[in-house]
């Protein structure tokens, strides 16, 4: 394959140099990032010595492109890899490189490439660099647009496995398809109107061989026999008329018994709405989602973040403060229903509350439940093997698994100074962190921040978040936090930071702190920032997805630049 | 796997002879109603234009587009400029893009950049992220991060990169 590759671009390239004009009319494009840790032991937060004393990881991105067509690839290189990032990442080399161009009305791509079809609930090949995800696929992928207003997308190829060479390997083989089509584009006389009606339809099927899979029922030892196609359908509207939207999405996946559901054959479906209404200075937005069974992923035997085909966002609010993301909420692929309700409000200037320049109200509260499943007649719940369960779609499980109120006011007083408040209350299941069966959390956060600008050139900020909580126990429910931070800003290309999460209300009357001192520099595209501290573990989430970052105490450096 | 490296690198090299400056990435995103649009279809005219990459969970990027969004209308008038603000929300959040825009008043171009193609093909580490982008869509200016004040700073290169 990779001899295959090779040719492929040497002959692009040279067709490519061959061509002056090619030369002259060429760009390249890129950006990088490194990240270099150092860390020391540190008994009292749990801190491993480094055998290796520093991490690195770092990777560029380079981009060339000429007219219509566009090539590049991603040097990775993890010398060793941070602390939290897989150690199956360990190693250096070029695992994403592609060709691609445009002609008439195709796109062909052929090598790596991201793609997602309508919300992701049956594909989505993505990357999440901080979270040391990627499950980009390799192989061949074409655009078409036969006419204005709709698109078709075909793609097939297998995912990427840290430094696997993934066709010497058994992992299924990926291949799709997916229809958008916007109707007000091909209907004549539609253009303008004012209701808009987009429609999609998309079909993954995944091969993989069959593997020998042994399951007891009864004393009575069976051999599961499994689907070495599994196939997966979804559709997708998407309605809007003036200042109202209605959207909704329908997927569903044939039997796929794998490690992540213990080998039921039972089918997967998911399914999400919705709704919104917004005008100037006005909005509502209500979410509803019910994943039942929709773990989907190019290998079986598979676990954990990689190889997963399908995308299944966590509908609730996403933090960026860290002590209101310290609970954070993930998807749970075997089954969940929930939903999400926004409301947004700008009190409009020169009213009492709204003063000179209007304030912003958001609130949001969000709901999540176990699905409501039934053992099937004979069989234990999710008997390996079996059917799994029956469940009533529109029926609310017993068990909550989240649920978050959170309020949020942004209020600028005057040119130079503006302020930050959030409240929240959060219900928290550890089943988000993969630990079921602990006392549920239930946390009262506070954040305040404010910014004041003292000449055009200067700025401070200010910075207190407290977080409430009875419970105590574990690595992960630790009491009561109150943490201060404080950042300088010089010019806007320096600053300088420090802060103090103050770990105080845990029950044996420990306190730690985690303090962090951090220096930066912009310079237009290029940021150096070199923080000092430490640095509580944890469970960084992003998107919905997590992973967990063990407890680290010394200098963390970061350098990112694009050209 | 080196030799590959090596080749590769020698050929951009080859092909990078002519650094000029680079242009905006023709990829397909969308709109806030979820129609598919090609970013080849920004334009400002015969003036300069600028694009910002921001996500609603992004909060320095919520701070630049509110400071902005109180200028935009005198800078309209003043400079002519157009700013199109791309969202990096995925299907998680890009529900919230519709009714944060209109809430806060923006009066911007929102497009949304669901699977980050578009922050790819231009090279954005993380947002906000900000280009100048030419009549003729090459990019003249970009700057990474925020920091208040510099809305400042980027309408003053707007103004010296339209004479």
């Amino acid at each position: 394959m990779k001899k295959i590759f090779l040719t492929l671009i040497a002959t692009f390239a040279v067709a490519i140099c061959a061509n002056a004009q090619g030369i002259i009319g060429g760009k390249v494009t890129g950006n990088f990032q490194t990240d270099m840790q150092i860390s020391k032991e540190d008994s009292v937060i749990g801190a491993q010595k480094l055998e290796d004393k520093m991490r690195i990881n770092s990777f560029a991105n380079i981009l060339y492109t000429n007219g219509d067509f566009s090539a590049g690839f991603r040097y990775e290189g993890y010398l060793n890899p941070i602390l939290g990032f897989d150690a199956q990442y360990q190693g250096a080399g070029i695992p994403y490189r592609f060709a691609s161009y445009k002609k008439d009305f195709l796109e062909v791509t052929v090598g790596n490439y991201y793609e997602q079809f309508g919300s992701g609930l049956i594909f989505r090949s993505y990357e999440e660099r901080n979270l040391g995800l990627d499950n980009a696929m390799d192989g061949v992928r074409i655009v078409a647009k036969p006419l204005g207003g709709l698109v078709i997308k075909g793609v097939v190829g297998k995912q990427r496995y840290y430094w696997d060479d993934i066709w010497q390997t058994d992992n299924g083989l990926v291949r799709g398809l997916d229809a958008d089509l916007a109707l007000n584009d091909i209907i004549p006389g539609f253009e303008a109107s004012e209701y808009r009606l987009t429609l999609g339809g998309s079909f993954i099927s995944v091969y993989e061989k069959a593997n020998s899979v042994f399951t007891t029922i009864d004393n009575e030892q069976y051999r599961l026999n499994i689907p070495e196609n599994i196939g997966a359908g979804a559709f997708r509207a998407n309605f809007g008329y003036k200042n109202f939207n209605l959207g909704a999405e329908y997927a569903q996946k044939g039997q796929d018994p794998n490690a992540v559901n213990n080998y039921i054959y039972r089918k997967g479906n998911a399914f999400l709405l919705t709704a919104g209404y917004s005008v100037k200075g006005f909005a509502v937005r209500f979410e509803g989602k019910r994943i039942d069974n929709m773990s989907f992923k190019s290998k079986r035997t598979a676990t954990g973040n990689m190889l997963n085909v399908n995308y299944l966002p966590a509908i609730t609010r996403q933090h960026s403060y860290s002590l209101m993301s310290m609970y954070s909420y993930a998807t749970q692929v075997n089954g969940e229903m929930g939903f999400q309700a926004d409301v947004m409000y700008k009190i409009p200037k020169n009213t009492l509350l709204g003063g000179k320049y209007g304030t912003d109200v958001k609130l949001n509260y969000s709901y999540i439940t176990s699905l409501d499943k039934e053992a099937i007649d004979n069989y234990a719940l999710n008997q390996m093997g079996t059917e799994g369960y029956t469940s009533s779609f529109f029926k609310f499980g017993d068990e909550i698994y989240f649920s978050e109120l959170n309020l949020e006011v942004n209020k600028k007083f005057s040119k130079d100074y503006k302020m930050n408040f959030m409240y929240s209350y959060q219900t928290f299941n550890p089943i988000a962190f993969g630990h079921e069966g602990n006392p549920f959390i239930y946390a009262n956060i506070f954040v305040v921040d404010g910014t004041y600008r003292f000449s055009s050139h200067q700025s401070i900020k200010g910075e207190i978040q407290w977080l409430l909580t009875e419970q105590d126990y574990d690595e992960f429910a630790k009491g009561d936090w109150l943490q201060f931070g404080a950042e300088y800003n010089l010019n806007g290309r320096w600053f300088f930071a420090a802060s103090d999460q103050w770990n105080y209300g845990t029950q044996e009357g420990e306190k730690v702190h985690y303090y962090n001192f951090s220096l930066g520099c912009t310079y237009n595209t290029t940021r150096v920032s070199l923080s000092y501290g430490k640095q509580r573990q944890g469970i960084l989430c992003i998107g919905g997805v997590c992973r967990e970052v063990p407890a680290s105490n010394g200098l963390f450096m970061t350098i990112t630049s694009s050209f | 796997m080196k030799k590959i490296f090596a080749f590769l690198t020698m050929a951009v090299l080859c092909l990078g002879l002519s650094a000029q400056n680079a242009k905006l990435a023709s990829i397909n995103i969308k709109d806030v109603d979820g129609k598919v649009v090609n970013t080849s279809t920004f334009n400002n005219g015969d003036k300069p234009y600028i694009v910002c990459f921001w996500a609603t969970w992004c909060h320095p990027c919520l701070e630049e587009l509110s400071a902005m969004a109180e200028l935009y209308e005198d800078w309209q008038k003043e400079t002519g400029v157009k700013i199109y603000a791309v969202s990096l929300d995925d299907t998680r959040t890009k529900g919230k893009v519709k009714p944060l825009v209109n809430s806060m008043e923006w009066e911007y171009e929102v497009f949304i950049d669901e699977n980050s193609d578009f922050r790819r093909a231009m090279g954005v580490n993380n947002p906000p992220h900000t280009f100048i982008v030419g009549a003729d869509g090459s990019i003249l200016w970009q700057h990474a991060g925020y920091a208040e004040g510099d809305e400042e700073n980027t309408i003053k290169k707007y103004i010296e990169l339209s004479k």
